[in-house]
């Protein structure tokens, strides 16, 4: 079959669709030991998103890799994503100066329900790099905040040099109208947090769980136990939103790279309600 | 007036329990406070009390010789610090330091395992109380061994 006979069939100009855009490096900033931020200039001058999705970044020569969007939704004059530095490709990214280039295709999938969840508590459960999918709707919350009802973030990560975007998380916890919990897996004594497991927090932090939000992501193990404790305090599972993270390739649900059972993250996701993946975290076959 | 009984039977940890064995665990505790800093128990010392935290934070240690002292858990309002004055032979095997000022009620182990001792019914209803903390925290020390904030690459 011929891209055009497919794109006739489909939604998607597929063509289109798989075209990096250039995009111009801005800057690239040390965000932890491993993590760096970038900063690219949209071609056109604007690049719009909803909080929640990626884009496939493309290091020409090196290769392609999907990354969540990790700046503010309502600048559009620079998009932003924060990379861990683990691959081959990431970590030439991490290399990039400003002015290189890099290619750009997205904004790819689904987005956190904020529109739904006006009027509720919002809560934020964050692990690890996982922080830097959320802070899109972090931005989107504090910039809409009497929309919403209490709003807790609660972030665990291993140490307290993994902490990603530490003065900001110092600025949200100086707010009077908002609650902030950071644990880490282990420290030395000199760190004055909590040292614990991130779910240790759920029932240490006030919100109402019969009208709450919840945002969640991070390594799967750590969201299937959020998700548990989240249940215990009272959460409905219909309340919790999980990002996932599969192969995604594509970015369009056609190569099947990141096929998780009947779903393709990257089309269908990376957002979901928790029922609609459940079985994804417990089906050992998916 | 808000008494030590008062206190202790609002508590998550007691609340539940029959009036009389509020009053015998009443018996056994007494308030205390804890400076920022302050070490509150050393590992190998006697596990003769164990703590419902009513207000700060404490940290357990345990000493790593050639890495110094790691934090290994935080436990904070409402929670219980000791249940090595459970098992013999009662001595406690961490470090425990209060990283704010802390008040908290100590409930002493040796009267209360006197007390359990002559009323099996109190020593099951503790026995089943302290199982479930163990449980939680070694759920969660279990799931932190699997290091998975490092192995998760980029999201």
């Amino acid at each position: 079959m011929t891209a055009t006979e497919i794109n006739k069939i489909s939604n998607y100009n597929v063509l289109e669709e798989m075209i990096p855009e250039f995009f111009r490096v801005t800057r690239v900033q040390k965000t932890t030991h491993d993590t760096f931020t970038i900063g690219l200039k949209p071609p056109n001058g604007k690049f719009e998103f909803s909080p929640g999705q990626f884009n496939m970044l493309y290091l020409f020569g090196t290769g392609e890799v999907p990354i969540s969007i990790s700046g503010d939704p309502s600048i559009t004059h620079e998009l932003v994503h924060t990379i861990r530095a683990v691959g081959t490709v990431t970590r030439a990214m991490a290399n990039l100066k400003k002015d290189d280039w890099l290619g750009v295709r997205g904004p790819f999938g689904t987005s956190w329900p904020l529109k739904e969840a006006i009027g509720n508590d919002i809560v934020i459960v964050a692990g690890g790099i996982g922080l830097a999918p959320l802070r899109p709707s972090i931005y989107h919350v504090l910039f809409n905040r009497e929309k919403y009802g209490k709003v807790v973030l609660l972030y665990g990560t291993r140490t307290p040099k993994d902490i990603l975007f530490r003065k900001e998380l110092e600025q949200w916890r100086a707010r009077f109208d908002m609650e902030v919990h950071v644990t880490v897996d282990r420290a030395a004594t000199d760190w004055k947090g909590n040292v614990g497991l991130v779910t240790t927090m759920i029932p240490r932090s006030h919100f109402d769980p019969l009208n709450s939000t919840v945002m969640v992501v991070g390594p799967e193990i750590m969201m299937k136990f959020t998700i548990q404790e989240l249940h215990k305090r009272g959460v409905d599972f219909d309340n919790i939103y999980v990002s996932m993270e599969r192969n995604m390739k594509c970015g369009i649900g056609f190569c099947g790279h990141c096929q998780a059972g009947p779903t393709f993250i990257c089309k269908d996701g990376p957002v979901y309600p928790f029922p609609a993946v459940k079985d994804i975290f417990t089906k050992r076959e998916i | 007036m808000e008494t030590l009984e008062s206190l202790l039977s609002e508590h998550p940890f007691i609340k539940g329990l029959d009036q009389k064995h509020i009053q015998l665990i009443t018996g056994c505790a007494s308030n205390v406070r804890f400076d920022a800093g302050q070490i509150i128990f050393r590992e190998g010392e006697e596990a003769d009390q164990f703590y419902i935290i009513r207000q700060g934070k404490i940290t357990l240690q345990i000493y790593t010789p050639g890495r110094g002292s790691i934090i290994i858990d935080s436990l904070t309002d409402e929670e219980i610090l000791g249940w090595s004055w459970l098992i013999p032979p009662y001595q406690w095997r961490f470090d425990a330091v209060a990283t704010v000022l802390t008040r908290a009620i100590a409930l002493d182990g040796k009267c209360l395992r006197n007390k359990c001792e002559a009323d099996h019914d109190l020593g099951f209803e503790l026995l089943k109380r302290f199982a479930s903390i163990v449980d939680s925290r070694l759920e969660s020390t279990r799931i932190r061994l699997l290091d998975m904030y490092d192995s998760n690459g980029n999201k």
